[in-house]
């Protein structure tokens, strides 16, 4: 089972995509071009701060707001490894599978975990922070199925018989 | 000596009963305009000051109309410095109303005054027998404080008109193809004074389109008499009236002295990246536009917007064309809209705004990207003016921007 | 047992009897919408992809509002690349600037009652105002969705919103939408359908039910749906007779033993102008605990309330009267024909008479990339759908959203104003 430890950055309840990425940013030509303004009306100096392999942990209704795939392809981008929150937004949701971001539901970890501290992520299975272990409930099979593609790209390449 | 209606006003400014070119003069100024491109740093240099005054605040006239509505913090930020600087001090203000210069014309400027303005295209006011002229912060700052500044009597540059325009050629034309003809420099620090009889058949709008494109011409300033026309416009605009009304005298002293015969003049563009780039229409057909622009203090006036919808009633705008119009002024805007003209427009296609600089500008607006073309009765067709550094601004008069809008390409309007 | 509004939607789609909420289901999608903002993430993940030809081109939208006038240099580049996109696989439905997608959507025809639409919009679920399923989803699935026709959904619950009675004379239903969004919170509906039932609604304009449809992704829901009615039917196109005949459309309804989540019931004469405070869209508070505080700026305008009867709201408030001197009154009517509209009905006339700067049909400030940007410490009152940090420029901007009526009053007094 895959399992891999990460430095949290704690974020709040119904963080939205203007603040992940700001609409006045959401033209410019590339997503590694907008990276550096991720979460910038909220926390401006965040998206310098992250390093691969970094969790965020967050509250309710994560990446409330707009369509706009940027917002997961960005925090994606940063090297973020997971999101956690306690839940979140429809089409954050799907945006993020269909773009292999990894997010895991669990409502407790965020009332305990400190920023910068780090937890262990167990796939499928559970989290592990200190003594302290948050279960984690399993996707449905057709999300799991386009994970294991790779994000929907992949899934259609296949459908087309490109891969 | 006799002197020229530049001398003849700034004699007036200066308390003297005699003025020539060349001298130096300590003047009162009427009034000093200023816009939201440049009016944040000059209140910056004011509260740096050691002991900040208005001379007389009445002088004052603040007007935000290059980035309107705001399109960014920075911007946001330079306007709310200039809206409560304007509201603590009492200044006039105007926010949203429309170009700078034409909200000047409609509603302050008279004749025999003399003005400074923050902006380059300060010189339109010479169409109702003012001395207009664009200065820098610290100019604009000095005069703030003094209520005065100091001038250099201009060398003035005659344009005896005759004759009347024809073969589809505005006044825009006119102007374009004087400054193709003059240079970029022809005019460096010099009035440009138009006469003769040729002027009784330029309408108030197309006096505003010449003086105000005198600039792209290196001119300090541009003139014209005072007469029925100015007289009939200053009486339906608040019934406003003159200081003085100054004609050269016979006797007066020009640098040079240029006969226009207006039935010579022909449709012309400006090719890009200089005004002074003249070409005829006839000569650029065919050209492939991505967007038009129909507007500014130039060309956005009642008669601008007629002659366009008279060219586009019944067609539509080539569908990937983006056909820009900006009215003016409010004013404008208003009438335009009572006559019908902004239903045309929207009719064809057409993106109506509201009153503002637009992509004269350049800053925001309908700015065009990298590798497009743009046709325009902007001031200037600098490179990167427009948007993009790497793009193309052809300028040709209401007319042929409104024909090149439906054809997708520059064309001529009347053939 | 019943169905809900939502169910019936679906079960017609994929020809079945019914479908239960959890079920996951592949629909058969009837409409999309791209708007300029997306469009060249959509092209590049379509060809990415390895499709060659879209499923049924007349069957896309594209529609450029977000970047109109284009404000920042690279704009032009999105126009290009949906023109090409457009000419490469045969799309003829192109709105250049014709307004907000989401009004052309149905203004336009291309939605009609019953439809499963998708956009690259959140805002799409709009087109619920007509009894359409309609919702937002992000460019890659657009991009499968243009080249196979179809798209997996969750059937949804639904959490029904019951309203009887006649509410105030200064009560929109934009003030009902908020209301309703207060109650439920921003994730109150997550996953969910909102369906709509009750006098008060039927007594609403379509216009006034497409405000509220609009708004329903800020509670999460999945979508917000009323049931067709004469008025829905002369709205889109549909004959009288047809719309009688049409017994889908006829029973498009929750029915009396449908299964709803939750039911909200609300009596119309209890509603009070509200307004959404910064920063989120369910910080609701009545508009009289926050009257007197002095604005910067008004907008009226955007997909949520730039219709005709909410400039001619506004018109009736500003006839005779100024905006506030140092206020910015930015108007930005929601389309091409709406403009015209209020064109010929003199109420362009009155708001710019009144100091108001009407703006091209376009997205305008609600996105937030031009059209009345503001700066620290400033205030604006605003009719669209978000009020998020950072929203309308930096954030220290205080956004607080409300009702055409509590814009235009706030726009003559400069100040928070409880309409009359």
């Amino acid at each position: 089972m895959e399992q891999f430890t990460g430095k949290v950055w704690l974020l709040g309840d119904d963080i939205d995509t203007d603040i992940i990425m700001p609409t006045e940013y959401l033209a410019l030509k590339t997503i590694n071009d907008m990276c550096p303004y991720a979460f910038s009306p909220l926390r401006p100096e965040l998206a310098a701060q992250i390093r691969e392999g970094d969790i965020i942990v967050a509250g309710k209704n994560f990446g409330c707001g707009s369509s706009r795939e940027q917002a997961p392809e960005v925090i994606k981008a940063l090297g973020i490894r997971c999101v956690i929150a306690a839940s979140y937004a429809r089409i954050f949701f799907r945006n993020a599978i269909n773009n292999g971001l990894l997010l895991i539901e669990n409502a407790d970890l965020v009332k305990d975990v400190q920023e910068g501290e780090e937890i262990t992520v167990r796939a499928g299975d559970s989290i592990r922070y200190k003594d302290k272990t948050y279960p984690i409930s399993p996707l449905p099979q057709n999300l799991l199925d386009i994970l294991e593609a790779g994000g929907l790209v992949r899934a259609m390449q296949r459908l087309n018989g490109k891969v | 000596m006799g002197m020229t209606i530049a001398e003849k006003i700034i004699a007036r400014a200066a308390g003297l009963p005699e003025v020539h070119a060349n001298d130096i003069h300590t003047v009162e100024l009427d009034f000093l305009m200023s816009n939201d491109g440049t009016t944040h740093l000059t209140i910056d240099m004011y509260n740096a000051l050691k002991h900040p005054r208005i001379a007389d605040v009445r002088k004052l006239v603040w007007i935000v109309d290059h980035n309107v509505p705001c399109d960014s913090p920075k911007t946001a930020a330079s306007q709310k410095k200039m809206r409560d600087f304007a509201k603590e001090n009492g200044i006039t203000f105007y926010e949203g109303a429309g170009v700078c210069h034409q909200i000047m014309i409609e509603n302050h400027v008279v004749p025999g005054q003399l003005i400074f303005g923050a902006d380059s295209h300060t010189c339109a006011y010479g169409a109702l027998g003012a001395f207009g002229t664009g200065v820098g912060c610290t100019d604009y700052l000095y005069g703030m404080v003094t209520g005065k500044s100091w001038v250099l009597v201009p060398e003035t540059l005659r344009f005896n008109l005759t004759g009347a325009l024809s073969n589809g050629a505005t006044a825009r034309d006119l102007i374009l193809t004087i400054i193709g003809q003059i240079g970029a420099n022809g005019a460096n620090y010099h009035a440009m004074e138009f006469a003769g009889p040729g002027m009784a058949s330029l309408t108030m709008s197309d006096r505003i389109a010449i003086c105000n494109l005198c600039v792209e011409a290196g001119a300090k300033t541009a003139l014209m008499e005072v007469d029925d026309i100015t007289m009939n416009y200053l009486a339906a605009h608040g019934g406003r009236r003159p200081e003085a009304c100054f004609a050269s005298d016979p006797d007066a002293k020009f640098e040079k002295v240029y006969d226009i015969n207006l039935s010579t003049i022909v449709p012309v563009v400006a090719k890009p990246h200089f005004v002074d780039n003249i070409a005829p229409v006839s000569e650029c057909t065919g050209v492939r536009i991505n967007e038009a622009f129909l507007g500014s203090c130039n060309n956005g006036r009642l008669e601008d917007l007629r002659l366009g919808t008279s060219i586009i009633k019944g067609k539509k705008v080539a569908p990937t064309v983006r056909f820009l119009v900006v009215p003016a002024s409010r004013e404008v805007y208003l009438e335009a809209m009572k006559e019908g003209i902004l239903d045309t427009f929207m009719e064809a296609g057409a993106i109506v705004m509201n009153p503002n600089c637009s992509v004269c500008w350049g800053s925001c607006q309908g700015v065009i990207g990298k590798g497009e073309t743009l046709i325009s009765t902007g001031t200037r067709n600098f490179k990167g003016r427009a948007g993009h550094r790497d793009s193309f601004v052809y300028l040709g008069s209401a007319a042929t921007v409104t024909a090149s809008a439906i054809k997708g390409e520059i064309s001529a309007a009347f053939t | 047992m019943g169905q809900t509004l939502i169910e019936k939607i679906i079960a017609r789609n994929i020809g079945r009897e019914k479908v239960t909420p959890g079920e996951i289901v592949t629909v058969n999608v009837d409409r999309v919408m791209v708007h300029d903002i997306f469009i060249p993430f959509v092209a590049d993940k379509f060809e990415e992809m390895g499709f060659s030809k879209i499923w049924d081109p007349d069957k896309m939208v594209l529609i450029y509002d977000h970047l109109v006038p284009a404000s920042q240099l690279d704009d032009a580049r999105h126009f290009a690349t949906g023109d090409a996109f457009a000419a490469k696989y045969g799309v003829r439905n192109v709105h250049r600037s014709d307004g907000i997608c989401h009004q052309l959507m149905t203004e336009a025809g291309y939605v009609k009652p019953g439809d499963i639409a998708f956009g690259t919009d959140s805002h799409t679920v709009t087109y619920g105002c007509v009894g359409a399923f309609s919702t937002g989803i992000g460019y890659t699935e657009m991009a499968g969705i243009l080249g196979t026709g179809k798209l997996w959904i969750r059937v949804p619950e639904t959490i029904k919103v019951q309203v009887d009675g006649t509410l105030p004379p200064n009560v929109t239903s934009k003030d009902v939408i908020l209301q309703i969004l207060g109650d439920l919170r921003a994730d109150g509906a997550t996953y969910k359908s909102l369906e709509f039932a009750g006098s008060t609604f039927d007594a609403m304009t379509v216009a006034s039910r497409m405000t509220m449809a609009n708004m329903t992704v800020e509670c999460g829901a999945k979508c917000g749906l009323f049931s067709p009615d004469e008025k829905t039917a002369e709205y889109c196109g549909i004959a009288p007779a047809d719309f009688k005949n049409d017994t889908f459309l006829q029973n498009l309804k929750g029915d009396p033993d449908a299964v709803y989540d939750r039911v909200l019931t609300y009596r119309a004469e209890d509603f009070v102008p509200v307004a959404a405070c910064p920063s989120q869209v369910d910080n609701i508070h009545p508009v009289s605990e926050i009257a007197g505080k002095a604005v910067d700026q008004v907008f009226l305008g955007s997909c949520t309330n730039g219709r005709l009867e909410d400039l001619a709201a506004a018109a009736e408030i500003l006839k005779g009267r100024k905006v506030a001197p140092f206020v910015k009154f930015i108007v930005t009517p929601a389309s091409r024909k709406i403009y015209r509209e209020a064109l010929e009905a003199g109420i362009l006339e009155t708001l710019a008479e009144a100091g108001a700067m009407i703006t091209h049909p376009g997205c305008g400030l609600c996105c937030g990339r031009a059209g009345g940007i503001l700066t620290d410490n400033e205030v604006v009152v605003a009719t669209n759908n978000r009020n998020f940090l950072g929203r309308m420029g930096t954030s220290k901007v205080q956004i607080y959203l409300a009702s055409p009526k509590t814009a235009a009053w706030t726009a003559v007094e400069g100040k928070i104003t409880v309409p009359v």
